[in-house]
């Protein structure tokens, strides 16, 4: 029989359904997967108590013949940004020391209501603020791939915890939250299905807030089918958030037909990037290959702001984040560092609470919305954004998807130097053009490089059709077979 | 765009983040680099663009203007750091 943590949403469900094994069987062996794999670091908080309870929960309605929810007994990570009731919910931060929610986020309520089994909180960069999981208060997580490299790897970032669990078998799947590449770069990195809905897609009540206007809730899963299934559970219109849109949700692993024929791929030539690695420009030679013998027409589209959507990303994310995080004030939750007076304490409070790369994007945050420089940095960044978002659709009047790279490297190692803040933000350059835009893109594993480390491709596709998105991506993942698992050298 | 020490001391203390004097010189070039590298966008002509507002095309609804919890003291004040007869309290503000 088949080890029980080598299944995926789709294969458990199966089982589930047959009899095979059940939701707490499923469970254990998770919990059990989830401790030998303590050193990867992956989870801050475990809550085997939790997930027995939801399981047996789930066998129980099972065995009434209840109907069955999408994520009937399926063991997921939560990252650490979704409040959670009653659980510890850190952001990765100090500064939300021992806050325990009274509240469930709209997101993980909802994958609970469909049946879903929350294995523990998974690791993050502090705020979702970085793109190699080695900002968190509770320490870098290690991506399972380390093995082939012959040194610790990151795992990416900012859903770092979610995308090394789902990798090592120790989660069946998880949530991530992407703001410019947060879910889809170390999807990439450790060599998983990591899928950005369209912007308001999912509901945001609940999760902790990083850059308003960007943050999208979404699944990182073994395969394409099992991140149809899981958005279906996550998304939904949530009337207690207002940029949560009022849209159908429609089936989305019916839209997996395996028929992308006829569909026309675009190739944005300005990704085609200076000194871009022949690996990574290879890969995405490959991946065009294999959407043409699948029947895609390709077309090269141009997106011509490309070259500014970093920049302006790092004045519309930490401008919104200095707002955000202005709420942490040693007042109503979390770390509290006496002062002298009110302001005293606030300083306190955040000079010691924040991290160094917080409190860096809170301070260009803070000084490209203050006074006299409002006009020429935020104003200037969302005038660049509508010229971004026009890119993509008059692309998208010709093609159905569009096909990059996710990042422009495999994971790079835990203890490579890292002190130019600007050479970090570039691992985000294929994905944060998207994110600027609203749109849904999804990172497929597709092959290894010479060190035996995974890459991903990243598809993007017109505004609220995840549908077409995820049957490209299901043509892409079955013409590239992608199958190695980490630990194994070679 | 370079900033200096005091002001990168006064941004610190409009976000009331506290800052040790000896960060101040490091974190003024970090910063400045920053600023110098997100300085390409001023060479793209924008004039007469719409700065973006919302990245959807959605309408946003709208509900009944009507009280949808409350009565929750308890929850609310749950996570306080330094709650005290079902109040938050902070340091003296006025003398």
């Amino acid at each position: 029989m088949t080890k029980l943590t080598d299944l995926n949403i789709a294969t458990a469900r199966d089982g589930l359904n047959k009899g095979d094994f059940s939701a707490t069987e499923l469970a254990e062996a998770y919990i059990l997967a989830m401790e030998a794999g303590r050193d990867l670091n992956a989870y801050i908080t475990e809550t085997p108590e939790v997930a027995l309870e939801r399981a047996r929960e789930s066998d129980a309605r099972r065995a009434k013949g209840d109907a069955m929810g999408a994520m009937e007994g399926i063991p997921i990570a939560m990252k650490d940004l979704f409040c959670t009731e009653g659980v510890l919910t850190t952001a990765g931060s100090h500064i939300l020391d021992g806050f325990t929610p009274a509240y469930e986020s709209t997101v993980s309520a909802n994958l609970r209501s469909a049946g879903a089994v929350m294995l523990g909180k998974a690791n993050l960069d502090e705020f979702a603020m970085g793109s190699a999981n080695i900002t968190s208060y509770y320490g870098p997580v290690k991506n399972p791939w380390s093995a082939n490299a012959g040194k610790d790897l990151v795992p990416g970032g900012s859903s770092g915890g979610s995308a090394a669990a789902v990798a090592a078998g120790l989660a069946m799947a998880a949530t991530g939250t992407d703001t410019g590449g947060s879910i889809r770069q170390p999807a990439s990195f450790c060599g998983i299905v990591g899928l950005k809905p369209t912007y308001g897609r999912c509901s945001r009540w609940g999760t902790v807030a990083f850059a308003s206007s960007l943050d999208q809730a979404g699944p990182m899963t073994q395969t394409v089918r099992d991140a149809a299934i899981m958005l279906g559970a996550m998304a939904g219109h949530d009337p207690k958030d207002s940029t949560s849109a009022p849209v159908d949700l429609p089936d989305f692993e019916a839209a997996i037909t395996g028929d992308v024929k006829g569909l026309t791929i675009g190739i944005p030539s300005e990704y085609k990037m200076d000194g871009m690695d022949p690996e990574i420009q290879a890969m995405w030679d490959q991946g065009i290959e294999w959407l043409k013998a699948q029947g895609c027409a390709i077309k090269e589209v141009s997106l011509p702001t490309t070259k500014y959507a970093l920049p302006t990303y790092y004045i519309v994310a930490p401008a919104e984040a200095s707002a955000n995080l202005a709420r942490y004030d040693g007042v109503r939750y979390g770390l509290r560092v006496p002062g002298d007076s009110l302001d005293d304490m606030y300083m306190n409070t955040r000079g010691e609470g924040f991290g160094h790369e917080v409190q860096r994007r809170i301070l260009i945050g803070t000084y490209a919305l203050s006074s006299g420089y409002y006009d020429a940095y935020y104003i200037k960044a969302q005038k660049v954004r509508t010229l971004i978002a026009n890119d993509f659709k008059a692309a998208f009047a010709d093609v159905d998807a569009i096909l990059t790279p996710t990042a422009p490297s495999a994971a790079f190692g835990i203890n490579d130097k890292q002190d130019d803040p600007v050479a970090m933000y570039l691992n985000d350059v294929f994905t944060v053009p998207t994110s600027l835009a609203g749109l849904p893109g999804i990172s497929v594993p597709t092959g290894l490089n010479k060190d035996g480390l995974p890459l991903g491709l990243q598809l993007i596709g017109r505004t609220f059709d995840e549908g077409t998105l995820l049957n490209v991506a299901s043509a892409l993942e079955d013409a590239a077979g992608f199958d190695a698992k980490p630990g194994q050298e070679g | 765009m370079s900033l200096d020490k005091d002001t990168v001391k006064n941004i610190a203390y409009l976000a009331r983040i506290r800052v040790q004097d000896e960060q101040l010189e490091p974190l003024a070039g970090e910063l400045s680099s920053i600023l110098d590298w997100i300085e390409q966008l001023q060479e793209l002509d924008t004039d007469g663009v719409e700065p973006m507002a919302s990245v959807s095309d959605v309408t946003l609804p709208q509900r009944k203007d009507a009280v949808t919890d409350g009565n929750c003291q308890a929850a609310v004040l749950k996570n306080a750091p330094d709650g005290e007869d079902g109040f938050f309290t902070v340091p003296k503000v006025v003398e």
